[in-house]
C-alpha cells in the first residue's frame, strides 16, 4: 500500500510522518510519536480516553485518519503541562482526586481544556454534559466535576488578577 | 502520621500528565510480535475444518497456532482446568479462541485473524437459565443448599405468604483500560510477563504451567491496571499464556491487547441471576419464614462460579435476622461467556434477592419500606442473650412492639456466624436524617398525587457485607521492605493497583511505621519476585491484608534499629519513637536517615518481610456453616428518582449515602471508592444491559450498544459521607475494606424505580433488573393490574 506523507503540529512541534492511508491519528501519536498519553479505550469514538485537541475542537483520534490532520494543530495531554510544570487544570484533578486508574484521565483533562475555553464559567450542569462524552468506569464523575470547577475557578481569577 | 490523611492517588501526577505507564505504554524491545486471537462465531458445535492458510499468508504474520501446534496443553482456567486456551475438537460460546495470529503489528494480526474460513458442525446450545434447567446443565453434582430451621412449617402457618422472582441481568466490566500482557523472553528460557492483572501469581502459575518450567522460571510485574473490578482476576490469563507461549516458541517479545470488541466477546461478566423467593411474614412486614431459589448462570467454564454463587448464598440475609430459611443455589453450566468475579463477587445478586422481597412485602402490607427493613434487622450486640426469641407473649404479639424495633431478632447469620458489629440502627437513623427520608417520602407522594404523567420514587436499601475470602486459605498477604542507608524506603507487597488507591494507603501505613513522610517511600510494582504465593487483589481485602503486612515487615526493621540504638544509651528499645522523620531513644535524638545509615555501619539488617494471616475464620462451603468473615462493612443510600410513565425514560435526582469504612486510613480515596460503587452498582442495575441473541451472540459488544453511566447520567444531587468510626475488629488502624460494598447502595436506585413504578397503580411492579425503559413500562402496566 501507498504510504502518504502527512505534515502537522503536535504540541507545537513540526511532524513529518509516513502514513498508512487508513491509520488512525491514535495510532500515528501513540506508534510514531511515542505520544502515549491518549490511551486506547474502545476505538469507536464512545469512551473518549484518546480525546485530544484539534484545531480548536476535541476530537477522539481514534476515528480520524492521520490523512485528515494535514496542517492541524494537534494538543495532547503531553502539551498541557509536565509533571514539573502542571498546568491548573491537571493540579485540579490531582488535588480533587479526579481520578482513581488513571487511564481516562489525558482524555478527560483534554476535554476539560477545551470545554472551559468554549464556556470559561459553566454551571455543573454545564460540565456534566460537555464531558459527557468522556467515560470514567472508576470515579463515579463526582471528583471530576469538582476538578472541573475547580479549574475554573482558579483560572477565572487568575484571569481578573491580570486584567 | 500519614494515616487517616485524605491524600491524593500516589500515581496522581503522573496520571494528570499522561506519563503513567500501563501496559500498552511500555517501550517493546525490536522484534516485538503482536497477537490476536481467531474467535468461534458458534456458540456450540464441533470444529470440521479449520483453513488457516490465508491467515498465514496475511502481510505481517509471523505465526499462527492453533491448539495442535501447542508443544503442550495450555490451560487458563483459575480453578478446574477446564479452559484450553485455544479450542480443541469442540467450541463452546461464540467467542471462543479458536486460533492465535502472531504479526508485526497489533492491526496485521487482527486483519488477518479476519482471513481464517471455519467449519463448525453446530451441536445444540444451552444459552438462557431455563436451557440450563431442561438439560440439567451445570457445575456441582447438583444444587447447593444451605438454611436453618423449618421454613416450609413456618410457611404453612405464615399471616401472610408473598411469593415473587425477580431477574437480574450481568454486568460487563469495562475496566478503561482492556486486557493486556507482554511477554519478554529471557536467557536460559525464562520469561518475564507484564500482566494487568489483579493476580499476579495466578499468571506466574498458569505461565509456568503452559510453558512446562517451574514457577521460579517465571516473574510477572503488574505496576497498574486501567480499572479491573475483578474482571483482571482470571480474565487476563489467556493474553499472557499466549504470549509467553509465543515468546518461548519464537524467542521474540510478544505483546497481546484485546481489542474492545474481543474483550467483551471473549472475556466473563457478572452473572446474570434469576432468584425465585416465598416469604411469610405478618400484617407489619415482618418475616417469618424464606424460602429463596437462585439461578445462577456460569457460562462454559467453572472459572470463579463456585465461590461466587456461594457468595450469593452468603448475602441473601443482606441485613436481616432470617429465623427460618432456606437458600438452594443453582449454578448453571451454559454455552456462553465464563462469568468471573465482579466487584461484590456473587454478594451483589444475593442482596438484590433480599432487597427485593422486602420491597414485595412492604408493598403486600402497604407500610414504608424502610420501617419494614428496620424491623426485620439483625439483633443489636447488647440483646444477643435473646437469640431469635419471640416477644413476651409470643406470635400475639402486638404489632407495636413488634415493628418499633425488632430487639427480639437473632443475631445469628443463616449460615451460623455471629453478627457482633451490626451498626445500621444507627447509621441508618444518621442517614434518615441527613438526607430528610420522612419528609421527602410525603414530597413524594404529594409530587405523584398531582402528576399523572411523571412519577417520583424514593427508596433506602442498607449494606452488609463480609469481608474476608472464603475460600480460607486465600486470606493471607507478604511485604517486603527495605530501608537503603540514606534513609529512603522501598516498599513492595503482594496488592495490585487498579485505581482504587490501595498503593496509597499501604504507603501511608509505612510511613507512619517509620514516622516518615510519604516522599521518603517508594511505591513499587508488585513482582513475583519479591513477594511470592500471593492472593489476588479482590474481596476488598487488599489494604486488609497487605497493609498489615507491610506493617509487620516495618515492625521487623523498626525492632531492630531499637535494639542497635539502644544499647549504645544503655536504654529500653521499646521506648523508641519513630515520630515526624526523627528517630528517638534513651536521650538520643537523630533523623530518620541518620539511624538507617548508622545501623547499616553497625551491620543491622534493614531489610525484612512481613507477613500476615487473617485470624479467626473457618468455614465449612459445602455444609454452609462457620465463620466465614473477619468482619463486615455496612452502608446504606438513599435514592430519589423520576420516571416518565408513557417513554419508560429515567433520572436519578439525588442520592445520600453513608457508608461505613471503619477509621479510614485514607478518607478521600475511600469516598471516591463509595461515589465511584455506587454508580456502578446503580448503572448495573438500570441502563446496563447485555444482550445474547437466539443464536449465543453477544450483541451488546462496545459501548455504541452497552451503555455505562456518563457524567450527565449521575445523580444531580451527590451527597457521600464516612460512618467514622473505628472497626470493631482488629484491622490495619481499625480501618474497614471498601473495595467492594459500596456497589451495592446502588441497589437503591432500582428500588427507588420500582417505587416510582408502584405509584402508577395498586399492584406490586414486580421491577426486573437491569430496569431500562422497556422494563419500566412492563413493571408501570403491572402496576396498573394490565399485565400478569
Amino acid at each position: 500500500m501507498t504510504k502518504t506523507h502527512v505534515s502537522l503540529t503536535v504540541n507545537g512541534e513540526k511532524k513529518d510522518v509516513l502514513v498508512d492511508p487508513r491509520e488512525l491519528l491514535i495510532h500515528t501519536l501513540r506508534e510514531q510519536m511515542d505520544i502515549t498519553g491518549p490511551h486506547i479505550g474502545c476505538e469507536t469514538s464512545h469512551c473518549g480516553a484518546c480525546t485530544v485537541d484539534l484545531d480548536g475542537k476535541s476530537v477522539k483520534s481514534c476515528t480520524m485518519f492521520t490523512v485528515q490532520a494535514e496542517g492541524a494543530d494537534v494538543t495532547t495531554i503531553e502539551g498541557l503541562g509536565s509533571p514539573d510544570g502542571l498546568h491548573v487544570l491537571q493540579e485540579a484533578f490531582k488535588e480533587n482526586h479526579g481520578l482513581q486508574c488513571g487511564y481516562c484521565t489525558p482524555g478527560m483533562i483534554t476535554r476539560a481544556h477545551r470545554l472551559l475555553q468554549e464556556n470559561p464559567n459553566p454551571t455543573e450542569e454545564e460540565v456534566r454534559f460537555g464531558m459527557a462524552g468522556n467515560l470514567c468506569r472508576c470515579t463515579g464523575y463526582q471528583n471530576i466535576v469538582k476538578s472541573v470547577l475547580a479549574a475554573a475557578s482558579e483560572m477565572n481569577s487568575a484571569k481578573e488578577a491580570a486584567e | 502520621m500519614s494515616v487517616a490523611k485524605p491524600l491524593p492517588h500516589d500515581a496522581a501526577r503522573l496520571h494528570v500528565t499522561g506519563t503513567a505507564r500501563y501496559i500498552d505504554d511500555i517501550p517493546v524491545p525490536a522484534g516485538c510480535l503482536h497477537l490476536a486471537f481467531g474467535l468461534s462465531p458458534v456458540a456450540r458445535g464441533r470444529l470440521t475444518h479449520v483453513d488457516l492458510a490465508a491467515v498465514r499468508a496475511a502481510p505481517g504474520v509471523a505465526l499462527v497456532l492453533t491448539a495442535a501446534d501447542l508443544v503442550r496443553p495450555a490451560d487458563c482456567s483459575p480453578s478446574a482446568h477446564d479452559e484450553p486456551l485455544l479450542a480443541e475438537d469442540e467450541v463452546h460460546y461464540a467467542g471462543q479462541p479458536i486460533f492465535l495470529v502472531a504479526a508485526d503489528s497489533h492491526l496485521a494480526a487482527r486483519k488477518a485473524a479476519a482471513l481464517a474460513q471455519i467449519d463448525i458442525s453446530p451441536l445444540p446450545a444451552i444459552l438462557s437459565i431455563s436451557d440450563a434447567l431442561a438439560a440439567n446443565s451445570r457445575f456441582e453434582d447438583g444444587p447447593r443448599i444451605y438454611g436453618r430451621g423449618d421454613p416450609d412449617a413456618e410457611l404453612a402457618t405464615a399471616e401472610i405468604v408473598t411469593e415473587g422472582e425477580i431477574e437480574i441481568g450481568g454486568q460487563e466490566h469495562f475496566y478503561l483500560e482492556s486486557q493486556a500482557a507482554l511477554a519478554l523472553p529471557q536467557e536460559g528460557g525464562d520469561m518475564i510477563v507484564h500482566s494487568s492483572s489483579q493476580h499476579p501469581t495466578e499468571i506466574q502459575h498458569k505461565v509456568a504451567d503452559a510453558l512446562g518450567v517451574p514457577m521460579h522460571g517465571v516473574r510477572v510485574e503488574v505496576r497498574r491496571m486501567g480499572g479491573g473490578f475483578g474482571g483482571k482476576e482470571s480474565q487476563g490469563n489467556a493474553l499472557a499464556i499466549a504470549c509467553a507461549v509465543v515468546a518461548q516458541m519464537t524467542d521474540r517479545p510478544a505483546k497481546m491487547r484485546y481489542d474492545r470488541d474481543d474483550d467483551f466477546t471473549i472475556t466473563g461478566k457478572r452473572h446474570d441471576f434469576r432468584i425465585a423467593y416465598k416469604v411469610g411474614h405478618d400484617a407489619q412486614g415482618k418475616i417469618s419464614a424464606l424460602v429463596f431459589e437462585q439461578f445462577c448462570r456460569c457460562g462454559w467454564s467453572m472459572d470463579l462460579s463456585l465461590p461466587v454463587a456461594d457468595r450469593a448464598m452468603l448475602h441473601a440475609d443482606n441485613a436481616y435476622w432470617l429465623e427460618h430459611v432456606r437458600i438452594t443455589s443453582h449454578r448453571l453450566k451454559t454455552n456462553t461467556q465464563s462469568a468471573t468475579a465482579f466487584r461484590g463477587f456473587g454478594g451483589p445478586q444475593g442482596m438484590v434477592g433480599i432487597e427485593r422481597v422486602l420491597d414485595h412485602v412492604a408493598h403486600v402490607v402497604g407500610r414504608d419500606g424502610t420501617a419494614v427493613r428496620k424491623c426485620n434487622f439483625y439483633g443489636a450486640p447488647a440483646d444477643r442473650s435473646d437469640q431469635g426469641a419471640l416477644p413476651p407473649g409470643g406470635a400475639a404479639a402486638s404489632p407495636q412492639s413488634i415493628s418499633a424495633k425488632a430487639i427480639y431478632n437473632g443475631t445469628r447469620t443463616p449460615y451460623g456466624m455471629e453478627v457482633t458489629d451490626f451498626i445500621l440502627d444507627d447509621l441508618v437513623a444518621r442517614l434518615e436524617s441527613s438526607s430528610a427520608y420522612a419528609e421527602r417520602r410525603q414530597a413524594v407522594a404529594a409530587f405523584n398525587a398531582q402528576n399523572a404523567v411523571i412519577k417520583k420514587g424514593l427508596a433506602l436499601s442498607p449494606v452488609k457485607f463480609g469481608i474476608s475470602f472464603t475460600l480460607t486459605h486465600l486470606n493471607q498477604a507478604g511485604a517486603l521492605v527495605h530501608v537503603y542507608q540514606d534513609g529512603s524506603i522501598h516498599l513492595n507487597h503482594g496488592g495490585t493497583e487498579m485505581g482504587q488507591g490501595l498503593f496509597q494507603k499501604v504507603a501511608q501505613v509505612a510511613a507512619s511505621r517509620f514516622g516518615v513522610g510519604l516522599e521518603a517511600v517508594k511505591i513499587t510494582a508488585t513482582d513475583t519476585a519479591k513477594v511470592p504465593n500471593t492472593s489476588a487483589t479482590a474481596a476488598s481485602s487488599g489494604s486488609d491484608l497487605n497493609g498489615m503486612a507491610v506493617r509487620a515487615a516495618c515492625d521487623t526493621i523498626r525492632d531492630r534499629i531499637a535494639v542497635f540504638l539502644a544499647e549504645r544509651t544503655q536504654s529500653d528499645p521499646t521506648d523508641i519513637v519513630f515520630a515526624d522523620g526523627m528517630v528517638r531513644v534513651g536521650g538520643l535524638e537523630m533523623p530518620f536517615a541518620q539511624a538507617a545509615k548508622e545501623a547499616w555501619m553497625g551491620r543491622v539488617s534493614l531489610s525484612a518481610t512481613g507477613f500476615y494471616k487473617t485470624p479467626d475464620i473457618v468455614w465449612d462451603r459445602i455444609r454452609g456453616t462457620g465463620r466465614p468473615f473477619y468482619y463486615f462493612a455496612y452502608g446504606a443510600a438513599v435514592t430519589e428518582v423520576a420516571i416518565d410513565t408513557l417513554t419508560g425514560e429515567n433520572r436519578i435526582l439525588r442520592a445520600d449515602i453513608l457508608h461505613d469504612a471503619g477509621a479510614s486510613l485514607n478518607p478521600a480515596l475511600d469516598i471516591g471508592q463509595v461515589e465511584g460503587g455506587y454508580v456502578q452498582g446503580a448503572g448495573w442495575l438500570t441502563m446496563e444491559e447485555l444482550v445474547w441473541d437466539q443464536t449465543g451472540r453477544l450483541r451488546t459488544h462496545a459501548p455504541s450498544t452497552y451503555k455505562i453511566p456518563a457524567a450527565s447520567d449521575t445523580p444531580d444531587i451527590f451527597n457521600v459521607s464516612l460512618y467514622d468510626t473505628p472497626n470493631a475488629a482488629d484491622t490495619i488502624y481499625r480501618s474497614k475494606a471498601v473495595g467492594e460494598p459500596p456497589l451495592m447502595l446502588g441497589i437503591s436506585a432500582l428500588l427507588a424505580l420500582s417505587d416510582a413504578c408502584a405509584a402508577c397503580g395498586p399492584c406490586y411492579p414486580a421491577l426486573d433488573a437491569p430496569a431500562t425503559p422497556e422494563r419500566i413500562l412492563a413493571a408501570v402496566a403491572r402496576a396498573r393490574g394490565a399485565l400478569p
